[in-house]
């Protein structure tokens, strides 16, 4: 008996499907900790999230166990004390027009600064480019507050911009420039530039500069060459890079509370708000909802453009 | 119209020509140059120094004020020392950094060590976009729905440690210690291991003896970004931490709020160096046998 | 003819079968699509230098690596001195491999390397010191042992490639296109080391190349493979001589193919000329069949075709040192290549055009199985 089922040749493919079974389960259990880890403390309180958008907010904060789409209303709408009818919620949407215009402000700023840095790091001898890349990804792993407080001290009134102007006798009397919208552009686009650097480095790197010859070759200036040849292949970079500095900008949270103050806010300090002294976590938790829901749109579009760009090499 | 835009074109292909032949010409025509761009570059680099240096050089200011250069001190250096609440949030930072990055590495390796070198297998796409996820989401986000669940937690069990601040710490910083872990491994000669495996060495002698000794570069580098993430980060732990858990970054914060000495450049300046040489290792390390 | 061929075969005819693959077939893909191997039967020899020979992806590699153990045969078994070895994971296996990119510890130094197997097999440390050394001096590489195998060439990789899979005395070593990295000169150099190498050792040598001539020059038997299955085994001389079926006679050396008519073992071609005398394979019946002729065994002189000869056409001249190749029309429109050995006077005066008798030699014709 015995003898026979040893004899007899195993199913075809039973072996290895059994050995690819086994295989698919090792690995599922290795991944384990790191998923568990990622599901409890980051995945699952998301979840937890989106219920409490839908209940009422507590007196002293928290939530009361009771169905609700008010949170959700608010993010828009107001509703008057006095007669309870809805209007727009002026406060809010200014915040997400500051939040949107301060992002793009950002975005173009470090486009107009990042691209020809870019530029400048890819043409370097290729010895030398390392050099140059890890001066501009220091700044970027060094502490994001240290780096905003940096700034600070550059722009208080009396920061060394201040100092010197005064000196120079350009200014009579310090500009105010700390709690602004130019504050906190400032700041942002100083603390995300490295995020324009890299991903346009990475698409200068592969341009190859044997088409670029050609367009001189077919009478076209540097401008023109740049216009009409390099800036159509580098695109894909400049997409990625603007996306990866839009996306924190709009979720910013350190840089607008220490450079703009209590009164410029952004989308994260009013999130941050409802939890303090709004006291209204639905409404939070429906502002950070929404605020994701933008930040999952800009990132599909950016691995869509990204997973192109793979394509196309 | 035609005959035009032919002699015009006929023009310039002469005057091309001796350029073109002109190889011994003193200066070499790079299509690469572009006016500005250089300028532009090098304005950019001092801009991106020059206020991390100010802040640096500001902390060694022997005066009070922030404005006025009063001479060299370490005068707010030893007040940063002698400040308990400081010594106490930077050895809080430290503790949180090791051991979030710690546990952080080690399942980063797992996972890595379970998503590369294999082919498509069912569920890998879905252990990608987990490990991913909190690079995904906004950390405000990620702060306040972590503040809504520990909130819940405390009340229910009166339970209050570091514990929260670890677990938090850690969840983001393992798709940090995951990507060079993962990296070394995609370039690392799977060969290597069937060969060990040819010469007799058990599936864990194979892990003992060769693929761990392999890895170890793509672990450190992992192990370091993670433990910068960490020591840096202030939105999450703001949200996170119970009462009296100062760190480092929100104690820092936290002083902003009141009057500004330049105790805060001098602890910003420490954070600074030792970040500075914590990111120039991991460029070393992952520099290193490439 | 088989007579001659049966000459050829090395002396360890006799002697007892080292692997035995029985029945194996390999199939790959999601639905089990790929067939890597289809029911491969082969007997390998006690201390013979064995070689799987075919184009990439005809399923020598896979081959290897199952013998090897690291692959599962969906079907069929593996024995190993009369023992069954089809179950046995690839440490359990007294076999070795040279890996095609050697697969050398790039954290180990080149004795550590050498000496990882025999760790692993828990040799005593004396043990493995000697048996490092001993190895070393095998692959004259003593003045090496402590270098970091990063820092030593590609012709001193392979040799401590060799050292670390000869070193825990296996029954069967394996060679996975261990020379394809190696530039030309090295290459004859390695080829000349590895018969060596073998007769020294006295283990048998499974070796895997799609180069037929390094086939031909290293091995007592070849096997050649096409789409995962074994086509024909057989000394190097009749592999080349007497190719049993199309496949075999293009890949290895230089081929005309002809349409001939058979009876008996009497052949006759198309192309007319005299009768040859060839034994039909297996299968082959009286009536149309296919036939090689080798080029070298084919002769040409300028002018009309007499008696037996065939009458053709020249339509190209190709001189190449020591030979001159003629590209041949024959009246019913076949090609027909030969090769001639140059003497030392200027060559044949072969015009483009010209008449030419040609000249088979006798036992040169072999039949084909299709």
């Amino acid at each position: 008996m015995s003898d026979m089922a040893l004899n007899t040749p195993p199913e075809p493919g039973a072996l290895e499907l059994e050995e690819a079974r086994q295989d698919n389960r090792s690995r599922w259990l290795l991944a384990l900790p790191a998923l568990l880890i990622i599901g409890c403390f980051a995945t699952l309180p998301l979840l937890v999230m989106l219920v409490y958008a839908f209940l009422t907010p507590g007196d002293y904060g928290n939530v009361v166990w009771k169905f609700s789409t008010d949170g959700w209303v608010a993010v828009l709408l107001q509703r008057d004390i006095f007669d309870d009818t809805l209007m727009w919620a002026d406060a809010h949407l200014s915040i997400f027009w500051r939040s949107l215009r301060l992002s793009l402000i950002t975005t173009v700023l470090t486009l107009v600064f990042g691209v020809p840095t870019a530029w400048f790091i890819a043409t370097r001898p290729r010895e030398k480019r390392q050099f140059w890349l890890f001066l501009v990804t220091v700044p970027f792993w060094t502490n994001l507050l240290v780096r905003t407080i940096a700034i600070q001290e550059l722009i208080r009134s009396e920061g060394v911009i201040n100092l010197i102007l005064l000196k120079i006798g350009i200014i009579d009397e310090p500009i105010q420039m700390m709690f602004t919208d130019f504050a906190i552009g400032f700041g942002m686009t100083y603390v995300y530039l490295p995020l324009m650097v890299l991903p346009v480095y990475a698409a200068v790197d592969k341009l190859d500069f044997r088409l670029v010859e050609a367009a001189h070759d077919l009478y076209a200036g540097r401008w023109t060459a740049f216009r009409r040849v390099i800036l159509p292949l580098i695109k894909p970079g400049i997409i990625a890079g603007s996306i990866l500095v839009f996306i924190p900008c709009l979720g910013a949270y350190v840089t607008p509370r220490v450079l703009g103050g209590g009164k410029n806010l952004m989308f994260g300090n009013l999130i941050e708000l409802q939890f303090g002294a709004g006291r209204n976590w639905p409404l939070g938790a429906a502002l950070s909802l929404t605020l994701m829901a933008i930040v999952m749109v800009a990132l599909i579009y950016y691995v869509r453009v990204t997973s192109r760009e793979r394509e196309d090499v | 119209m035609s005959d035009t835009t032919l002699s015009g074109s006929k023009i310039e292909t002469e005057t091309v020509v001796p350029a073109a032949s002109g190889k011994k010409a003193p200066k070499g025509y790079s299509v690469s140059t572009l006016p500005g761009f250089s300028i532009i570059a090098i304005f950019t680099f001092f801009a991106l120094y020059a206020p991390i240096m100010i802040l640096v050089l500001y902390s060694f200011n022997a005066g009070t004020s922030l404005a006025i250069w009063e001479g060299f001190s370490l005068r707010w250096y030893a007040q940063a020392a002698g400040n308990e609440r400081v010594i106490d949030a930077a050895i809080r930072s430290l503790i949180l950094a090791g051991s979030a990055a710690t546990i952080a590495s080690i399942s980063a390796t797992m996972a890595a060590l379970a998503t590369t070198r294999t082919r498509r297998f069912k569920g890998r796409t879905m252990i990608y976009a987990l490990i991913n996820q909190p690079l995904m989401v906004p950390e405000i986000v990620t702060a306040v729905a972590l503040l809504i669940v520990f909130a819940w937690i405390k009340v229910m069990t009166g339970y209050t440690s570091l514990l929260y601040l670890v677990a938090a710490h850690t969840a983001f910083c393992i798709p940090f210690a995951y990507l060079p872990i993962r990296a070394r491994l995609e370039t690392m000669d799977d060969t290597l291991e069937v060969a060990a495996r040819d010469l007799y060495a058990s599936p864990m002698q194979v892990f003992r003896r060769v693929t761990l000794p392999l890895m170890w570069p793509g672990i450190i580098a992992g192990f370091m970004l993670a433990f910068v993430i960490s020591l840096d980060d202030v939105v999450i732990t703001e949200f996170v931490k119970s009462a009296g858990q100062e760190t480092i970054p929100t104690y820092m914060l936290g002083q902003l709020r009141r009057v500004v000495t330049p105790e805060v450049n001098a602890i910003s300046t420490i954070i600074l160096v030792a970040g500075a040489v914590l990111v120039s290792l991991f460029f070393w390390v992952s520099r290193e046998r490439r | 003819m088989p007579e001659t061929a049966l000459k050829t075969r090395p002396a360890t005819t006799e002697s007892e079968t080292a692997v035995d693959v029985i029945g194996i077939s390999k199939l790959f893909g999601s639905n089990q699509e790929i067939r890597a191997l289809d029911d491969v039967s082969v007997a390998i020899r006690k201390n013979e230098f064995f070689t799987l020979l075919g184009p990439s992806g005809c399923g020598k590699t896979t081959l290897l690596r199952v013998i090897a153990g690291f692959e599962p045969p969906t079907r069929g078994s593996l024995h190993l001195g009369g023992r069954d070895i089809s179950r046995l994971a690839p440490n359990q296996r007294p076999i070795n491999t040279v890996f095609q990119n050697y697969a050398l510890f790039p954290h180990m130094s080149v004795a550590n390397n050498i000496a990882f197997g025999l760790e692993m097999l828990g040799k005593p440390k004396n043990d493995i010191r000697d048996k490092v050394t001993e190895m070393l001096q095998l692959v004259r590489m003593e003045e090496l042992r402590s270098r970091r195998t990063s820092e030593i060439s590609g012709g001193q990789q392979q040799r401590v490639a060799l050292a670390r899979a000869l070193a825990p005395q296996p029954e069967v070593l394996l060679l996975d296109e261990p020379l394809s990295a190696l530039d030309l000169k090295l290459r004859k150099e390695m080829q000349i080391e590895l018969k060596r190498l073998q007769s020294e050792t006295g283990l048998t040598f499974i070796f895997v190349t799609h180069d037929q001539e390094e086939a031909l020059t290293m091995s007592d038997r070849i096997a050649v493979m096409n789409a995962g299955k074994i086509l024909q085994v057989g000394s190097p001389r009749e592999i080349y001589a007497h190719p049993s079926e199309r496949f075999v006679a293009n890949f290895i050396g230089e081929s005309n193919f002809l349409n001939a008519h058979l009876s008996g073992n009497r052949v006759t071609l198309e192309a007319g000329g005299g009768t040859y005398e060839a034994v039909a394979p297996e299968g082959v019946a009286d009536g149309k069949v296919s036939v090689l002729v080798r080029p070298e065994h084919a002769s040409a002189r300028p002018g009309e075709a007499a008696g037996e000869e065939l009458a053709a056409t020249v339509e190209t001249v190709v001189y190449s040192g020591d030979a001159t190749s003629l590209h041949l029309r024959l009246k019913t429109g076949e090609t027909l290549k030969t090769k001639m050995p140059n003497g030392p006077e200027q060559s044949t005066a072969f015009g483009e055009g010209d008449a030419a008798a040609v000249t088979i030699a006798p036992g040169a014709v072999t039949i084909l199985k299709d």
